[in-house]
């Protein structure tokens, strides 16, 4: 049971530490600053226009769709950084798969262009 | 040093490769095909499906496993991909005529059909918790879109937003379910579950019932089982009628596969448990869907409470846990989509420019007006009831009777008053058809076309003619559990 909870130590000693530094923080800056709150100061931003309606607006769709694609071969690009890193060690084989892998994406890649997907009208 | 890379057994996961690949060429090829002409993608699609079909067939008696030890092909998931590829190139005949009178005949239906058939597949043919999930979602995604594909109707976005909720709510559910197995045992392959759980004890282990419950609850989703079938009338009323043929067999197929997989090989030490669990549940399931069948005045709903009735048929073949329980199951779904796509493929015939045709009251009269299509109609709805000669008799009859042998005496009762209680609301179709009064002749007849008249007829064939000879299929079924026998 201890060793198998062992490896989590650095883990545990991590998140004390992340914690720790917030609340130091907050903490500090609360005792050794000043308190001279007025409305300038308050407001959410201290420079540029005042918000003047709410944040729920509709969106078009169209932002969605980019969103999408982006994910898309974000992922993939994030996907081939460990394949890189080992592309000696594995070989042949290895260059095959993520052959076929990036012809599966540039199936979606065609079909996504041919269908207007990455034109904003 | 180099690494190898264990070099998986690619021969073994030909019908997926195939399947994929026709799929990603569907899409590329929809692109040069003009709007008025998407039928052509249909035909291809069809035709694509049937050969892989044919090929999935060579894999009978060929047992491997492999992508180190996640994927495994035996003839338990042989026998439901040919469910599933069956199901898929009867729908994509009943839709041919469909999409074009609901102005959606796209491409892309077909594809998407596709890609939820290769998820299914894989999710069958999955040795591993992680992998079928991987198989559950890619057939769920697909599945969200083909049942919004009427994208201009209300009804048919509304289904697809509450199936995709509910989907997501319940998919976190089961990877709970996984997250708990994996915490409790260290692994994720349904082997090495087993083995650990048998070496150390853990049959009895709390958090492992509750990674039970999970589990069953994630599959349950798909299977509509009670409590997890509100979702199932809406969708199935709101979805094109071919997608609600679908999924009402397909999915299903591919939630009970995996789940026999699971209980029976995962965690088949904890039986007297999920057996509880499954009694209640089955009990619950054929219960609500064939009293709330009876309320019903629109068909697609009425079918849909039927369908979750047949879900809690299917389960005793999974609780009694013998071969011919499990035989059952895999017999039943080929009964089932004989039937179930049968008796939507009339609802289909009866969709008319102008009319939709989905309530008991268009079903009026259709003795009269098409009378092949009515006499077909009753052969499904004696199928659906359980009546000889039909191949639901002979599902039923295997389901029952292995309840019966593993001793739930009390659940057949159950099941056996169910049926009677589905009889009623069965006949008030056929009443409709043979007693009522036909429609005045200004609306036109209800005449299917040629591709929707041929899947009528081959399923109509198919479940008189496995109900009168059930002994083949019958013998395939109960090879394709000899899987299981080990963890009976």
């Amino acid at each position: 049971m201890y060793h198998a909870i062992s490896e989590y130590v650095p883990v545990l000693i991590l998140l004390a530490l992340a914690v720790g530094f917030g609340v130091v923080t907050l903490l500090v800056s609360f005792l050794v600053r000043p308190n001279d709150p007025y409305p300038d100061k308050l407001s959410p931003y201290e420079c540029g226009i005042d918000p003047f309606t709410t944040g729920k607006l509709q969106i078009p769709v169209r932002f969605f769709v980019i969103v999408m694609l982006f994910l898309l071969f974000d992922v993939e690009a994030v996907f081939m950084y460990p394949w890189a890193a080992v592309y000696k060690k594995i070989g042949w084989y290895g260059f095959v798969e993520m052959f076929l892998f990036i012809v599966i994406l540039l199936v979606g890649y065609i079909y996504a262009w041919a269908k207007g997907a990455l034109e904003w009208e | 040093m180099t690494t190898v890379l264990p070099v998986p057994n690619l021969a073994a996961i030909g019908p997926e490769i195939l399947v994929t690949v026709l799929a990603c060429g569907l899409l590329l090829v929809d692109l040069f095909i003009p709007k008025d002409r998407k039928r052509a993608v249909g035909i291809l699609a069809l035709a694509g499906t049937v050969v892989t079909a044919l090929f999935t067939m060579r894999y009978w008696n060929y047992s491997a496993t492999t992508f180190s030890g996640m994927f495994v092909v035996d003839n338990f998931a042989v026998i439901f991909k040919e469910v599933f590829l069956f199901a898929t190139a009867i729908t994509i005949l009943i839709s041919l005529r469909y999409l074009e009178i609901e102005k959606v005949s796209l491409g892309e239906y077909y594809a998407l059909m596709l890609f939820c058939t290769l998820g299914m597949m894989v999710m069958v043919s999955a040795a591993d918790l992680v992998v079928i999930y991987i198989g559950l979602e890619t057939m769920a995604l697909s599945v969200y879109v083909l049942s919004g594909f009427m994208r201009f109707n209300v009804k048919s976005s509304e289904a697809a937003l509450k199936y995709f909720l509910v989907g997501v709510f319940i998919s976190g559910i089961l990877l709970y379910g996984i997250a708990l197995t994996y915490g409790v045992v260290g692994s994720t392959n349904l082997n090495a579950i087993a083995e650990t759980i048998k070496l150390k004890g853990l049959k009895d282990n709390p958090v492992l019932m509750i990674a039970m419950f999970l589990l069953a609850a994630g599959f349950g989703l798909e299977i509509a089982m009670a409590p997890f079938h509100f979702w199932a009338p809406d969708v199935y009323e709101g979805s094109p009628t071919p997608v609600t043929a679908f999924i009402s067999v397909a999915p299903k197929a591919a939630a009970f596969a995996a789940l026999i997989r699971v209980f029976v090989v995962g965690i088949g030490l904890m039986a007297p448990h999920w057996q509880v669990l499954l009694w209640v549940i089955a009990a619950l399931t054929m219960t609500i869907g064939n009293v709330t069948a009876a309320l019903q005045s629109n068909v697609k709903r009425m079918l849909a409470y039927s369908s979750i009735a047949h879900a809690g048929y299917m389960l005793l073949g999974i609780l009694a846990a013998n071969t011919t329980g499990l035989a059952g199951v895999a017999f039943y779904f080929f009964a089932y989509a004989f039937m179930n796509m049968g008796a939507f493929g009339v609802i289909i015939l009866l969709r008319r420019e102008g009319i939709v045709g989905d309530e008991v009251d268009d079903f009026k009269g259709l003795a009269h007006t098409n009378p092949m299509a009515a006499l077909l109609m009753v052969v499904f709805l004696l199928s659906l009831t359980g009546i000889p000669p039909t191949a639901g008799f002979i599902g039923k009859f295997l389901l029952f009777s292995a309840a019966i042998k593993a001793g739930f005496y009390w659940l057949v009762v159950i099941a056996v008053l169910n049926s009677v209680v589905s009889l009623f609301y069965y006949f008030r179709i056929a009443q409709a058809m043979y007693m009522g009064e036909a429609p005045d002749s200004s609306i036109p007849r209800p005449q299917g076309a040629p591709s929707l008249t041929v899947a009528i007829a081959i399923v109509g064939i198919l479940t008189l003619f496995f109900g009168i000879y059930p002994h083949h299929l019958v013998e395939l079924a109960k090879a394709s559990v000899t899987t299981f026998i080990p963890f009976l």
